[in-house]
């Protein structure tokens, strides 16, 4: 028997956001999806390294930047040992999912898409995971066409269907592969449905045509173990603010071989090797990533972020979330009207829904008001909204600091709630 | 009635209750009592921005006076519409623009104010004043 080292009320002491009221009542806070809470110790660390630390890395002989670069070289070690990269070097800082799959698109769009060339995505995918692929393939047509021709542009961004559970249609996703598509872009898990897609089989299946795989991981970090050799991905993108880490950083897990083929994204310092003002020769992997100077003290953060998941049971975490979901999917079943969007067999992290009659502006609205903090409206996937006929949703999303009794607070606020509103 | 006497017969009303829930469904209940704009105009025309659920209006002038409609898929949103229908229906133009909003605070919708409110009470106050000054004179 191991011993369990997960107990919520400490952990929760490491969280003092949590510890406030609002409107009188104690925070509820179920926006995980949107941005997790910080713990003490990523706090502390960012505040350490501007008190003791701080200084430009890669550039200085001194002392300080010497210092500053190992630490910041050690941030990336860390995280390529927590979704086991082979090398440090095959993770590249960036702000974020965002900016990661904007590289990608980018990039990668120039090493391998050419006119008429198409790309993958699926039906659920976050606006950031489809309108960078959507844009890089429409400037293409653009290009090479000199005029939008908009029917035949859009037509290039290939999307995997998915059913009314919001589960992806895996014989379709083979349909579309035959079509040559030249890279694959899904997320590991839906910011609005929960769902977990199969991804390491959606890769396998990618590879049979040799296809790149790119996964947007930006719901999965925090919650579940990330191996990326296992995957086989090529690609693993993801944002550090949604796993306890700062904002304004996150990173691009890529294979070598890739990320020494793509030509860099951003040019200026930092990411050359020598420049003349004819030539200028670029930085190894994965400086030539990086133009600028980067967000140190935040990659530092994510670095104690990484640690502070890693100090526990994975699989214990991962349980008692999953008993928080099934908690709060059980509760929230008996509410009159009740319709859930996203019943996959497989979800993690968050349950999405509607009531009957009731737009979710006001259902958050008035829940707002008794202390829950939820997302309502499209949360970034507008297509996934039209998909179901809805406005929106409103979305529930947990962390390893919430607890049952907090689930009991929001499914009676709900309640209340929607008795007003009927 | 002027705008003003409006303003403060509603901000009695609101003044009734301590309880936000209260004021809530006082809202929800001006929601449902919201002088619904004709299907006809309930399109993208009439839609007003920046809003998390859809809000449409419409205005026409008889009589020198406004007359304002309007309908959203989100029922406080109706609500807040409404409210602001009651203070502006009726009046002229040139009271409308005049108009001191200041009792929105006073009712607690002052939160509503802010621009990033999704919910975009400014923006519905703007679309108002801009019809005000397009039917003005
Ligand atoms: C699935 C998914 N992809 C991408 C993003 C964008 O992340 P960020 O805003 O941190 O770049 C999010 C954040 O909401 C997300 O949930």
């Amino acid at each position: 028997m191991t011993l369990s080292n997960f107990n919520v009320n400490d952990i929760r002491k490491q969280f003092p956001v949590l510890d406030q009221q609002v409107y009188g009542k104690p925070l509820v806070y179920f926006d995980n999806a949107a941005t997790t809470q910080k713990p003490l110790c990523v706090i502390e660390r960012e505040r350490d390294y501007y008190l003791h630390e701080n200084c430009n890395i890669h550039r200085g002989v001194h002392y300080l930047s010497q210092m500053a670069t190992e630490a910041y070289e050690n941030a990336r070690k860390t995280v390529a040992q927590f979704i086991n990269a082979k090398q440090p070097q095959e993770i590249v800082f960036t702000r974020g999912t965002t900016e990661s799959l904007n590289l990608l698109a980018t990039s990668l769009g120039q090493l391998l898409v050419g006119e008429g060339d198409k790309v993958v995505v699926s039906a659920m995918e976050h606006h950031s995971n489809m309108v960078p692929w959507q844009q890089m393939l429409m400037h293409r047509s653009v290009i090479s066409t000199g005029a939008k021709r908009s029917g035949e542009i859009s037509s290039n961004l290939l999307v995997i269907r998915m059913d009314k559970k919001g589960v992806l249609d895996l014989n379709h996703y083979e349909e579309l592969l035959k079509q040559r598509p030249k890279i694959v872009s899904i997320a590991h898990i839906s910011n609005t449905l929960g769902t977990v897609n199969p991804i390491k089989e959606m890769i396998a299946m990618a590879h049979k045509y040799d296809i790149p795989v790119v996964i947007d991981g930006a719901q999965s970090m925090a919650h579940q173990v990330i191996d990326v050799q296992d995957l086989d991905c090529d690609f693993y993108v993801f944002s550090g603010h949604k796993m306890y880490a700062p904002m304004g950083i996150g990173g691009l897990y890529g294979k070598m071989e890739w990320l020494e083929k793509m030509p860099p994204y951003q040019f200026g310092g930092e990411m050359v090797d020598t420049v003349s003002f004819e030539k200028t020769t670029f930085n190894k992997v994965p400086f030539k990533f990086e133009a600028g100077t980067p967000n140190v003290g935040a990659a530092l953060g994510l670095e104690t972020a990484v640690k502070f998941i890693q100090s526990f049971d994975r699989q214990e975490v991962e349980s008692y979330e999953d008993e928080l979901l099934r908690y709060a999917t059980e509760q929230l079943s008996g509410i009159e009207g009740m319709r859930f969007i996203g019943q996959a067999p497989k979800r993690n992290g968050l349950v999405s829904f509607v009531i009957d009659g009731i737009h979710p502006y006001d259902l958050g609205t008035i829940i707002d008001k008794m202390g829950v903090a939820v997302r309502t409206g499209h949360h970034c996937a507008e297509p996934v909204m039209t998909f179901f006929g809805i406005p929106g949703t409103v979305r529930a999303s947990f962390a390893m600091y919430n607890t049952k009794e907090e689930i009991d607070i929001f499914v009676k606020a709900v309640e209340r709630a929607a008795n007003m509103l009927r | 009635m002027t705008i003003k006497e409006i303003q403060d017969s509603i901000v009695e009303e609101f003044s009734m209750f301590d309880d936000w829930m209260d004021r809530y469904a006082m809202l929800i209940e001006m929601g449902k009592e919201c002088p619904i704009i004709d299907p006809q105009y309930r399109n993208d025309n009439y839609l007003i921005n920046g809003c998390q659920s859809r809000v449409w209006l419409h205005a026409e002038k008889r009589d020198g006076k406004i007359y304002f409609t309007a309908d959203s898929d989100a029922v406080i949103t109706k609500g807040i519409i409404n409210l602001l229908i009651k203070v502006f229906s009726g009046q002229t133009p040139a009271d409308i623009l005049a108009a001191d909003m200041s009792f929105l605070d006073e009712i607690g919708l002052k939160e509503h104010l802010s621009p990033t409110r999704s919910n975009g009470l400014l923006s519905m106050v703007k679309q108002m004043m801009l019809y005000a000054e397009v039917m003005n004179g």
